[in-house]
């Protein structure tokens, strides 16, 4: 195997041991985000999820920096995410000219934010498209043909991660599910702020400390996130 | 969303909103009744508001019984899809199905509201025919949960001075929005609700998005003090000012 083959093992093995053991869906995706960045050669990424309103939005990013973070919400209006959610396919553009023309507000607080290119993969479950991963380099160009493939199947062990939480009998449970976890979204980052205000730490270092918590209890992020919001556990200094 | 909440201001006054909204929910999601619900810890602690008939009527089973979708909603912060009472309802909740049944309803589905920590009630959906609640009716069924949370977070704030204006503030989903409202109930001591309506006070109070108020707590350009009375409260909010205080703890 070269390095970077046996890079991928690694990640798909590490993955596959997050889904059978005691399985938190946020810090899976997380995870997962992580590895897509690294493996993709990507910069940053994240994660979208249809919330049913009509929307999406952001469940796992690479950074909790804000304007990242902004990059991902303003793909409700334009932008790869948006359009690999409506299209059910891999979205790409070759050079930043063409992102331009087809995401023109996107594209420009890319750049801003120092990127300068974007691909987006969607999550599909049978029929239906369910969010979509989406990676940011700070290098012009598209994913060459193995990246893309690669980041499907990394949006496909997403998708599956969806439903791995709870057997799921059929839409109904996606349903529930989706709104559960973006719940818990909302939640991790009402906690975020309290540990980043009582500690004077970044949003990105509480989320560390949340999640490195979580692991070490062998405690849910959402639930760790909880009892720090209700004031029942302190972390950190 | 933004559409419902305004259709509900111009109905009349606040105290009118919970009815106003549970009769949209049931003309919008195509089911037969209709209830909104407190809940703390203890199960459902008050019903708000519930359309006449089948709808009130399950309301009131599931406040008194104590047993119901509306419990199990509340304590997994997920929504409870039951397309057939029948089918697995008198496993799950053996009483509330008998009830249920009686009244001819054959389907419930539940909406936690809930914005992260703040568990605020459930919006309950009971139709007489079985089946899933699909498309375009869920989309409805969330954006009237979604409402609902902002309608609750207004009547529950002690001060009214943001008004009916800044209402879709309440139910704002951004994160940086719930980084913030972490943060100011760290500052001012008080829970993430308050903090919520302390954000969208002073959002109004200036003249401001919430979003870049939020932003400005976020990065550590504004931070939010008590008023002095003990009370933390949008018109107690002050800038740290230039020169020496205004830097984070």
């Amino acid at each position: 195997m070269t390095a970077r083959e046996e890079l991928i093992a690694d990640a798909f093995v590490q993955l596959a041991d997050t889904l059978v053991a005691e399985f938190d869906v946020l810090d899976f995706l997380h995870v997962l985000v992580e590895r897509a960045v690294e493996l993709l050669d990507a910069d940053a990424g994240g994660i979208m999820l249809a919330d049913q309103r009509g929307g999406l939005e952001v469940m796992a990013a690479s950074s909790h920096e804000v304007h990242l973070v902004e990059l991902f919400e303003l793909q409700n209006e334009e932008g790869p995410c948006l359009e690999a959610f409506r299209s059910g396919l891999a979205v790409t553009r070759p050079d930043p000219a063409a992102m331009r023309v087809s995401w023109p507000a996107f594209t420009e607080r890319l750049e801003e934010a120092g990127f300068a290119s974007a691909q987006a993969v969607p999550m599909r479950l049978r029929d239906e498209v369910v969010g979509a991963l989406n990676v940011f380099r700070v290098t012009p160009g598209a994913l060459s043909d193995s990246d893309m493939k690669l980041a499907r199947a990394l949006a496909d062990i997403a998708t599956i991660s969806l439903l791995q939480e709870r057997s799921m009998r059929a839409r109904d449970r996606l349903a529930e599910q989706l709104q559960g976890a973006l719940n818990s979204r909302v939640l991790i980052e009402q906690a975020k702020g309290v540990l980043a205000e009582r500690g004077g730490l970044e949003v990105g270092q509480a989320f560390r400390a949340l999640r490195d918590h979580a692991r070490r209890s062998g405690t849910p992020l959402a639930e760790v996130a909880s009892a720090v919001v209700h004031g029942r556990l302190r972390l950190g200094r | 969303m933004a559409g419902i909440l305004a259709a509900l201001v111009a109905a009349g006054p606040s105290a009118s909103w919970p009815d106003h909204l549970v009769e949209a929910c049931r003309r919008a999601t195509g089911v037969t009744g209709v209830g909104l619900a407190l809940v703390d810890h203890t199960g459902v602690s008050g019903v708000v508001a519930a359309t006449p008939g089948v709808g009130r009527e399950l309301e009131d089973l599931q406040f008194s019984l104590g047993e119901g979708p509306c419990t199990e909603a509340s304590r997994s912060g997920r929504p409870v899809m039951c397309p057939d009472l029948a089918d697995d309802g008198g496993t799950r909740w053996p009483a509330f199905a008998r009830g249920a049944g009686r009244a001819g309803v054959s389907a419930a589905f539940t909406f936690p509201l809930q914005v992260g920590a703040i568990a605020l009630g459930v919006l309950d959906l009971y139709r007489t025919e079985t089946g899933p609640l699909r498309g375009p009716y869920l989309t409805e069924a969330v954006a009237h949960a979604d409402a609902a949370v902002a309608v609750l977070l207004h009547l529950q704030g002690r001060d009214d001075e943001a008004g009916a204006t800044g209402l879709a503030d309440l139910a704002d989903r951004r994160a940086v929005v719930h980084q913030a409202a972490g943060m100011v109930a760290v500052q001012l001591d008080v829970d993430v609700a308050d903090a919520l309506r302390a954000l969208r006070a002073h959002a109004w109070a200036h003249d401001r998005a919430i979003g870049d108020v939020a932003g400005d707590v976020v990065a550590r350009r504004l931070r939010f003090h008590d008023s002095g009375n003990g009370t933390a409260g949008g018109a107690g909010v002050r800038h740290p000012g230039p020169g020496p205080g205004g830097e984070p703890a």
